[in-house]
């Protein structure tokens, strides 16, 4: 990446808004929003809605397999149904809105200097094309028409066996939410290229931001072929086509080449934000600046690069030739390099350092903790010749909880605690920040960890109901997964505490060890921002 | 409340049931163990050699998360900022950045060798001594034998109120995949609808069974036996309804056992309603001993 060394950030400034803080009107503010702010916000919210609903699903499906004899869903196609959308919303519809859509509309403007993004308007679109995506993957929800699973294999999910329209409410659903990260992505890409502040060089990018970057060249790239993949089996279901029906010359595992070239790097577009936010956040309660920028940045791109040659590492068992299979599972231990680089890095940057723990360094702690013990079992998966007994298995379930919903949505949390201050102007409640960190890290842990002994056993996921030998873990996996529930109810109070709070915060309440731009800002910022450019030495 | 006390009896029983192990007479069985911890134990080499490259791979990745952790008590312990104040500003390590390079890619290497012999070994067999078509369906598997007369039986599963004291809920199943012990076996798994996965843990053998297509895989099984398995990808409503239990008896039972089969092929018995496996499939084979 070279230095862009002359800048085209200066468009906006010209405008010169005499009052600089006026709002529009609430209707013109948040339902025509172009502000990056605004924007952000309603990204967050929305995530936290798909969270919640989300949420309460694997809370019905834990209390299902809490016992074996299938008590709750007695339907087995309901019950896919309900896995099915548990997955697709916990990733499109609350990792991705919060920690892309949200910390990332909210920050990248912010960090880099710019008053806004490169594409206010294709903005809000970006934001108001989910929505209704949600309301589609919700009908396909309560139709119980999904109930492929969220990798939507066909035949499973052609018309002959989900002959319902919610199936095509889902695969609908996922073309809106594509289209949505794809222009988000887009107008990342600009922002970050041609609208940093003058003297904000490439390698002098925040890590949240180069992580942004990243991610949003991992959206267009792979995007679009899940698009094209979706296309293909929607045609196959309504219009007469066989793209993946053998009884027309189709193939079914055509369908997964295209998804997992898409769902492979997926998997790092949900996490590496996190991996900015982390290095933010521990940079700052250490009070040192992060350890090996370049190293840190260059293993992102690289775990970026890497990540879109190793998707066949999900179908080790769908029939692959011996050869290609040696290959996939080379080139996915590669990964482990990077990612470990990363881990070290951080550990780093807290070495020597004079660390505080408040609430976002607990997080971003205990994301350290999580996502190495992810990432190691990730290894584990990524053998072809051990995938043979885990494939499928809880093991795997263990494995990408471990990187997503601890890893991911640990980051999520280390930046709403980070962050809150700034975006809203009021800081949150320490103790049951504290509260809320414990509960949780214990919950998630609790639900997640006995999941590997269930996989190495060989209990099959997507499984309403399942022989006896597994009641024991299933049920100590349940009450961890209450415990976590538990603990987003203190998050829901710690929310209302925040946003009841009277105190106000100052521009950098952090201190000497938070650096980044957002933090010479008021808090909240005002409605524009760097109307007059800053200068980076 | 009556639903609630059948839970806990469930739970009760799941617990308790390493203790009460059923007697020696019954035949040797492979399923999954209450609070088991491991891999299921191995039933041939293959799943001995994953085993092998699991326990290796587990020391490698169960010590690093210990140095990882142990390295995040050190630093909360040392650096935390009543311990040490003043921040330092180190920022480079060349030689660090190295090393945790070059030392994951040399604990890589090390993994990499036995993986790859692994996964060469798995792939299929040189000599099979026979051929078994694994066939899928919604919600049954079809075994069919070639070899010995082209006759093939349906194996579904045992319904709850059809459980024979001893038989395990969604792992019995009424007949059996009968094997030879000791032989190669051959395995083409297919399926005329939805994609399956033909999974044996405990052989350390799994395979889809994707519709258009013919997936060639092998095992063996060095001891007589039932070994347990289940459908491994989501395939409709019962997906968790399709077990699979390989019957590994000697070689004269299984001929015996074939020829049977292939006569009451030839005499056209009804189809989904195959005859009866060896008496002692019944019986006794399904006692789990543990
Ligand atoms: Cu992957
Ligand atoms: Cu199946």
């Amino acid at each position: 990446m070279a230095d862009t060394t002359h800048d085209h950030a200066h468009g906006h400034d010209a405008h010169g808004h005499d009052h600089h803080d006026h709002k529009p009107g609430f209707v013109a503010r948040w339902f025509f929003s172009t502000n990056h702010k605004d924007i952000g916000t309603l990204y967050l919210i929305f995530a936290v809605v798909g969270g919640v609903v989300g949420g309460i699903l694997s809370e019905i499906m834990r209390a299902q397999l809490q016992f074996p004899n299938n008590h709750i869903v007695t339907d087995g196609q309901q019950w896919n149904t309900i896995i099915t959308t548990h997955g697709l919303l916990m990733i499109f519809f609350s990792v991705m809105p919060a920690l892309i859509g949200g910390f990332g509309n909210w920050f990248i403007p912010l960090m880099i200097g710019a008053p806004d993004m490169a594409f206010p308007r294709l903005n809000n679109i970006s934001f108001w094309l989910l929505p209704p995506a949600f309301v589609l993957i919700c009908i396909g929800l309560f139709m119980g028409e999904s109930g492929s699973g969220w990798t939507l294999y066909p035949p499973l999910s052609n018309a002959t066996y989900e002959h319902g329209m919610g199936m095509d409410c889902t695969l609908f659903a996922l073309h809106l939410a594509g289209a949505s990260s794809l222009l988000g992505a887009m107008n990342f890409i600009t922002t970050i290229f041609n609208m940093r502040a003058p003297g904000m060089t490439m390698h002098k990018l925040p890590l949240f931001v180069w992580a942004s970057l990243v991610t949003a060249w991992l959206l267009v790239l792979a995007v679009p072929v899940l698009a094209g993949a979706i296309t293909m089996l929607i045609c196959d279901r309504n219009f007469g086509t066989a793209f993946f029906d053998p009884q027309g010359g189709g193939d079914p595992v055509l369908f997964q080449h295209l998804f997992w070239f898409f769902g492979h790097p997926e998997v790092y577009i949900m996490i590496l934000p996190g991996f900015g936010v982390i290095s933010h956040v521990i940079s700052t309660f250490s009070k040192k600046p992060v350890f090996g920028y370049l190293g840190m940045v260059y293993a992102m791109v690289g775990i970026g690069v890497v990540g879109f040659v190793v998707w066949a590492h999900h179908m080790y068992l769908s029939g692959m030739d011996v050869d290609t299979r040696a290959y996939f599972m080379g080139a996915t231990m590669v990964i482990a390099v990077p990612t470990g680089v990363k881990i070290f890095s951080w550990i780093a940057t807290m070495w020597g350092g004079s660390i505080e723990f408040k609430t976002p360094m607990l997080w971003a702690i205990g994301f350290l903790f999580v996502f190495t013990i992810g990432g190691v079992t990730g290894v584990v998966c990524a053998n072809a010749g051990i995938d043979e007994v885990i494939h499928n298995t809880y093991y795997v379930i263990a494995h990408f909880h471990y990187v997503l919903s601890l890893g991911a949505v640990f980051s999520i949390f280390c930046g709403f605690y980070y962050w809150i201050g700034k975006m809203s102007g009021r800081q949150y409640p320490e103790f049951w920040g504290r509260v809320h960190f414990w509960l949780f890290f214990i919950g998630v842990n609790l639900t997640f960890f006995p999941q590997h002994f269930l996989g190495l056993a060989g209990m099959p996921r997507r499984y309403p109901d399942y022989p006896d030998a597994f009641a024991g873990w299933n049920y100590v996996s349940s009450v961890g997964s209450y415990i976590s529930g538990v603990s987003m109810l203190v998050f829901m109070y710690v929310c209302f505490k925040t946003f009841t709070s009277k105190v106000p915060v100052a521009d950098n309440y952090w201190g000497e060890g938070a650096t980044t731009l957002e933090w010479t800002q008021s808090s909240p910022p005002a409605f524009h921002t760097y109307t007059e450019l800053p200068r980076i030495l | 409340m009556k639903l609630l006390r059948r839970f806990y009896a469930a739970l009760t029983i799941t617990i308790l049931a390493p203790l009460a192990m059923p007697g020696a007479h019954g035949a040797f069985a492979q399923a999954p163990k209450p609070w088991e911890v491991g891999m299921q134990p191995a039933a041939n080499l293959i799943k001995q050699k994953i085993i092998d490259l699991h326990d290796l791979v587990f020391w490698i990745i169960a010590l690093t998360t210990v140095f990882v952790a142990a390295l995040l008590v050190v630093v909360m312990v040392r650096f935390n900022a009543k311990a040490n104040p003043v921040p330092s500003r180190t920022s480079h390590h060349t030689g660090l950045e190295i090393a945790w390079t070059v030392i994951p890619v040399l604990l890589l290497v090390v993994m990499s060798i036995p993986s790859f012999r692994l996964i060469y070994y798995q792939d299929r067999t040189p000599n099979p001594d026979l051929t078994i078509k694994v066939v899928a369906h919604q919600w049954y598997w079809e075994y069919a034998y070639p070899d010995q007369g082209d006759f093939s039986i349906e194996s579904r599963y045992v319904r709850d109120e059809d459980l024979k004291p001893g038989q395990l809920r969604l792992l019995d199943v009424d007949n059996q995949m009968v094997v030879p012990v000791g032989k190669n076996i051959r395995i083409l798994t297919s399926s005329p609808e939805v994609i399956h996965s033909f999974f044996v843990p405990s052989l350390g053998v799994q395979r889809y069974a994707i519709p258009g297509r013919t997936i060639e895989t092998w095992f063996s099984v060095d001891r007589p036996g039932v070994y347990y398995g289940q459908c491994n990808q989501i395939c409709g409503a019962d997906h968790s309804k399709m077990p699979i239990a390989v019957h590994a008896v000697s070689e004269q039972e299984f001929k015996t056992w074939t020829e049977q089969q292939k006569k009451s092929a030839d005499a056209g018995a009804p189809a989904g309603a195959p005859p009866r496996l060896l008496a002692a499939t019944d019986t006794t084979a399904n006692q789990v001993q543990r």
